[in-house]
């Protein structure tokens, strides 16, 4: 892969943006079109707009790490992408189907092979946890209850909570219902699967597993795997690739390597964690005095 | 496996007590019973006056339920109610000089068609017509017949 | 301008009003297109009628035994003044069999079982249940909801059979057992009125509307809550109130309908 990160195909239009440093070489690597590719992504939600004309690719067999302040619109991608939300304009294409064209049929044949660990991790409350990570497989996979038990297992071993089969989720913690969620994300062991925060809420044992997990998983399983993590070092140390995303738009993208060493204050800010910088850390408001002077502000 | 097993048996008792349920409805508190045990053949009746006889009224004779009224309809003729009466299957043998009354079930209860066996040996058949019938008492002419006598007696 | 707004805000509450509908229908027309899902998969209605229909038996049987004894007394009152106590078979049957019945049982279906289906789907978005569903590439409105409402809709019927069922015998037994009316007359009387098409059947198929408007508005309230525990308890509130009110309104409608000539 050297250092192909597969770039918009148009990096022009979308990265006019000063801070945006491309840090990898626009390579078309015509042999191994991109396993995403969003193109003029334009996505507003409450009259607030969230993205506007964002190009993104995510590359086969990689491990893609997309970081940004909290509320840019991480989870929100996540979703455009799994065709939940639909865009106002552009478009999404996961393997060659353009997700927001496709007939619910074919939508849920693509979602089968898409795994989502979702940030609240959203496991069926009514359902045991071995009922949770069995429900993908018993869906779609006909198996026998032997090897769909012995599979589950294992799925569970993998996080560590085979002994936590028979609880209840409202009876797990929430790094416990988290690495559940996980093991039902990979249970129909997807082409691809998208991680939204792994790693919040875990104590460093159980975050030094998940890391080499999801590295392990990618690589053993032939997986592509998307990451939205606030963590930083651990991200980078398993990430092929990174975008940086802040105010709807791309400010970094580039191996994990380049982007740690990249010069951008912007980057620099979110990356080392400084309170002060170009990034704003307050939701757009009116400065603080005139709100609480109560002469600022709306009316 | 346990709960769902039981689960599937008490949903079971609980569709077969709701069919049981309306079971008890249709057979024990409305006239499907009746309606079903075949049906029977009709007569006919004339009444000058046939008070507040609805139909699906009993048609009883000795008291004991035989059968309901059909239909009432109006004879522009002889400006009668011409009722028909269904009477059930199993009461074949009503002899032809059968008198028929309208009477009262109470006082403001509901009105009903009484029929008074006669002595005749032929009985009456599918569509004959009974012909000796006495109308609905009215409360009102009644009290007004009641108060003509008075006042008649009075004068007197 | 100040004029004008009291004015704007009724037309937007009216057009919000209309979208809800609209929003409404939509989902009413892909939880029907479950249907031939569901058949495959009987299991998950049986659960439905479990918990919709089974764990509302007690309050319905209790209900319908108690509202029958109190028709039975105050009708046994009303009609002995009259000297027509033996009607009294036909007083309580037909009022349960063609208003009481059906109009009751779902007043309590609503109160019982469309407010935790509600709050139980309402909860579910709002822990992102259902777009976690949605990932794995199970339709939440085909495997959720789509078993609770023909749950609810068989239910229905079932559990009005059973509250005018035992609110008959609850009349019966204050009637005739306790105030001696006679036993034969009582029944021989209600069979004489209480008729099977006009009565019985009419008053089944308004359970049936009822059913599906209850789970319906239950349903849809859950699904189109504001994703928030406020919201969740917002719409729950909301979906008795409907529910309520739109029984007794179509209640109105129909018996104008069914009885109206
Ligand atoms: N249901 C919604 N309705 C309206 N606006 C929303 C909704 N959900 C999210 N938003 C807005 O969309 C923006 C992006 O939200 P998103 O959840 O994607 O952020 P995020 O990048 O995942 O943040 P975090 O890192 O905190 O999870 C936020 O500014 C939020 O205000
Ligand atoms: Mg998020």
């Amino acid at each position: 892969m050297g250092n192909g990160l597969p770039a918009a195909a148009n990096p022009g239009s979308a990265l006019g943006n000063a801070d945006a440093t491309t840090a990898g070489t626009v390579s078309d690597d015509a042999a191994a079109p991109p396993l995403v590719r969003i193109r003029g992504l334009r996505f507003a939600r409450a009259g607030k707009v969230i993205f506007d004309g964002m190009d993104l690719d995510i590359p086969r067999g990689a491990v893609t790490a997309i970081m940004g302040p909290s509320g840019t619109g991480k989870t929100t991608l996540l979703k455009l992408i799994a065709g939940q939300l639909a865009p106002q304009a552009g478009s999404i294409v996961v393997d060659d189907e353009d997700v927001h064209c496709l007939s619910r049929r074919r939508l849920y044949a693509l979602r089968t092979r898409m795994g989502m660990l979702f940030q609240s991790g959203a496991l069926l409350g009514d359902l045991s946890v071995f009922d949770n990570v069995a429900y993908p497989l018993r869906e779609h996979a006909r198996l026998p209850a032997a090897l769909l038990r012995r599979l589950v297992l294992l799925k569970l071993e993998a996080v560590g909570l085979r002994g936590a089969a028979y609880l209840m989720p409202a009876q797990l913690s929430g790094g416990m219902a988290r690495r559940v969620a996980l093991a039902r994300a990979v249970a129909l062991d997807p082409m691809m699967v998208m991680y939204d925060e792994p790693f919040t809420g875990q104590d460093p044992i159980s975050m030094g597993v998940l890391v080499s997990l999801v590295r392990h998983l990618n690589d053993a399983g032939g997986l592509s795997s998307i990451i939205v993590s606030h963590d930083v070092p651990e991200t980078l140390s398993i990430a092929d690739y990174v975008y940086v995303i802040a105010e709807g738009r791309i400010i970094c993208r580039g191996t994990s390597a380049q982007v740690s060493t990249d010069p951008g204050p912007r980057v620099r800010q979110f990356l080392d964690g400084q309170p002060d910088g170009p990034v704003r850390f307050h939701y757009p408001a009116p400065p603080l005095a005139d709100d609480l002077l109560g002469n600022g502000g709306r009316r | 496996m346990g709960t769902t097993r039981t689960t599937e048996i008490l949903v079971g008792a609980f569709i077969a007590a709701g069919c049981l349920a309306l079971f008890f409805l249709a057979m024990r508190v409305s006239n499907l019973s009746a309606a079903a045990n075949g049906d029977g053949y009709a007569l006919m009746a004339r009444f000058d006056n046939i008070g507040s006889l609805k139909v699906r009224s009993p048609v009883s004779m000795a008291g004991v339920r035989l059968g309901r009224v059909e239909a009432i309809t109006f004879d522009q003729d002889s400006y009668q109610a011409v009722v028909t009466l269904r009477i059930d299957a199993g009461y074949d043998r009503i002899p032809a000089d059968t008198f028929a009354n309208i009477y009262t079930a109470g006082l403001l209860g509901e009105q009903y068609v009484a029929l008074d066996p006669g002595g005749s040996p032929d009985y009456l058949g599918d569509g004959d017509q009974i012909e000796h019938t006495q109308s609905a008492l009215v409360l009102e002419r009644m009290i007004g017949q009641f108060l003509f006598n008075k006042a008649a007696e009075g004068s007197e | 301008m100040m004029l004008l707004e009291p004015l704007a805000r009724l037309g937007r509450s009216g057009l919000a009003a209309l979208a809800g509908i609209g929003r409404a229908n939509l989902l009413l027309a892909a939880i029907v297109a479950g249907l031939p899902e569901l058949l495959l998969k009987p299991r998950l209605l049986i659960a439905q009628l479990y918990s919709i229909g089974v764990l509302s038996v007690l309050i319905i049987a209790v209900s319908g035994f108690f509202v029958g004894m109190v028709l039975g007394l105050q009708g046994y009152y009303v009609l002995s003044q009259f000297g027509a106590a033996e009607s009294l078979g036909i007083m309580v049957a037909a009022s349960l069999v063609r208003e009481l019945g059906p109009v009751v049982t779902a007043l309590l279906v609503a109160g019982r079982a469309g407010s935790a289906l509600t709050a139980e789907i309402g909860l579910m978005k709002a822990t992102e249940q259902l777009s976690a569903l949605e990932m794995m590439a199970v339709d939440p409105v085909r495997r959720i909801l789509t078993p609770r409402f023909f749950g609810g809709v068989l239910a229905m019927p079932l559990l009005a059979a059973m509250f005018s069922a035992l609110g008959v015998l609850g009349g019966w037994f204050v009637g005739v057992g306790l105030l001696g009316v006679d036993d034969g007359a009582f029944w021989g009387q209600t069979q004489a009125k209480v008729d099977f098409r006009e009565d019985v059947l009419n008053g089944v198929i308004k359970s049936i509307v009822f059913g599906v408007v209850v789970t319906w508005i239950a349903l849809f309230q859950g699904y189109d809550a504001t994703p928030t525990s406020a919201g969740v308890s917002r719409a729950t509130t909301r979906s008795v109130v409907h529910a309520a009110l739109a029984v007794l309104a179509l209640d109105f409608v129909l018996t104008a309908l069914m009885f109206g000539d």
